[in-house]
């Protein structure tokens, strides 16, 4: 039951996030949606290291209280939350300029004007 | 009942012409998602077969003196892991920068905040700067580490400034710290060289539980605690649009 | 246990939802925080206290902040997205 509670929450959110990627047309919905997207496989992946009964992988003074959940999982979340943060900065600069750039965030508008653009520089 | 080809009368204009478009994703979504519930469905919850993490578990202490098995994994077993992924966050700061570099100030100038905000943001600074230390030298016995305080050693130099801003954000200083803690992450990898690979640990073990033991772990912690602050932090002064004129 | 965990899983979709839905950008934002949040209290119930204290200080915290600053830089602070935006 709990199993089938996280990972439907964790598709869920991947769900949510491809909704807002795919069917929205604002830039900052589109980023919106990664985040929630990323949300979903952090929770994904800590679920799926989750032991029924298992203790934090903390020792105490170097004895395990009990059985351990699986630490590894919980290593690779760490590392792609703190990615997930750069990412989420890089894509917030490069909305910043093409508003100063393009002047809307549309995502279509903008790539009509950039393939208008592309189109003037070859001919 | 709704047809999803979007013939309703009078409904052909502007934005409703989409509702055939938008029904057809919803449906796509959820057929995907049910696909994914039932491929994940095959990994049981709570059993799933992983004995790398128990095995690591097991010996985590014994090699690396670490309490937090999560910091032996992260710095003793994937420290060449770490760094790439220390990289990957300085690579993503400083190509923020590079965008953002001639975008010049925000639509909305930045105004004082109100007297309470001021107020307790610089109350909050000192403590703020505590916790965030003592998550990061606490990183391989208790939760937390150099990730998660440097992350509170960001938001402890960036709330003052988001009270006042016209208080100033020394970006050189920034970019000094982040260099060095780089610096002392790669200086120890490669002392590591001696003992054999790159990264191996130094130091030996310690007493158990002692905050001195896990030989050189902790001070990679430090290095990144102090790269990851110094680079979210000049991350976030960039984003506001302040204090970047003298940098 | 699992009582914790469907109340947090139901916060964190309906979160997610108005993330997506909302017109008012301050308020979605703020939506989004409200799944980091719960997110790092599901990370808190799976024993990973180490991914629960990185979500609630990157993902709630600074994340929604620069979120937030964006939105002010851009100029949507306290806007509303227009139906099929067109500026």
């Amino acid at each position: 039951m709990t199993g089938t509670l996280l990972y439907g929450g964790a598709i869920g959110l991947v769900i949510i996030g491809l909704y807002a990627i795919v069917a929205r047309r604002h830039l900052m919905r589109n980023i919106f949606g990664l985040a929630v997207m990323e949300s979903g496989v952090n929770l994904l992946l800590a679920s799926v290291g989750y032991r029924p009964g298992g203790h934090a992988p903390i020792l105490v003074a170097g004895a395990a209280p009990g059985p351990l959940v699986d630490p590894i999982p919980q290593a690779l979340v760490l590392t792609a939350i703190v990615i997930g943060f750069g990412v989420l900065a890089l894509a917030l600069a490069l909305v910043v300029r093409v508003r100063q750039a393009y002047g809307t965030l549309d995502n279509r508008a903008v790539a009509r004007r950039l393939r208008a653009e592309n189109g003037e520089a070859r001919s | 009942m709704k047809s999803a080809g979007g013939y309703a009368p009078a409904r052909i204009r502007g934005h409703e012409r989409n509702h055939g478009k938008t029904v057809a994703s919803v449906l796509f979504l959820g057929g995907l998602g049910l696909m994914l519930f039932e491929l994940i469905s095959a990994v049981p919850f709570g059993s799933a077969p992983m004995q790398v993490g128990q095995a690591i578990a097991g010996e985590a202490f014994a090699r690396t003196g670490a309490d937090n098995i999560v910091t032996a994994i992260l710095l003793g077993y994937r420290g060449l892991d770490t760094l790439g992924e220390v990289t990957i966050l300085f690579t993503a700061a400083a190509a923020a920068g590079m965008v953002l570099a001639g975008a010049g100030r925000g639509e909305a100038q930045g105004q004082e905040a109100g007297f309470i905000f001021r107020t307790a943001a610089w109350m909050l600074f000192p403590f703020l700067l505590v916790l965030g230390a003592y998550i990061i030298i606490h990183g391989h016995l208790t939760p937390g580490g150099g990730f998660q305080g440097g992350a509170i050693l960001a938001a402890a130099f960036f709330t003052p400034l988001l009270a006042s801003p016209a208080s100033p954000f020394n970006h050189r200083v920034a970019i000094l710290v982040e260099g060095f803690a780089g610096l002392v992450f790669v200086v120890i990898g490669l002392a590591g060289l001696a003992k054999g690979a790159f990264l191996t640990q130094l130091l030996g073990t310690g007493t158990p539980g002692a905050l001195l033991s896990a030989g050189s772990l902790p001070v990679l912690y430090v290095a990144i605690g102090l790269k990851v602050g110094s680079e979210l932090a000049g991350l976030m002064a960039r984003v506001f649009g302040e204090g970047s004129a003298r940098s | 246990m699992t009582v914790l965990v469907a109340i947090s899983v139901a916060v964190m979709l309906i979160a997610a939802i108005m993330a997506v839905a909302l017109r008012n950008w301050l308020a979605a934002v703020a939506a989004l925080s409200v799944v980091s949040l719960a997110l790092s209290f599901l990370f808190a119930l799976l024993r990973a206290p180490d991914v629960a204290l990185a979500e609630a200080a990157v993902g709630a915290g600074l994340s929604g902040v620069l979120l937030a600053l964006t939105l002010r830089r851009i100029g949507l602070w306290g806007g509303r997205e227009k139906k099929g935006e067109k500026e």
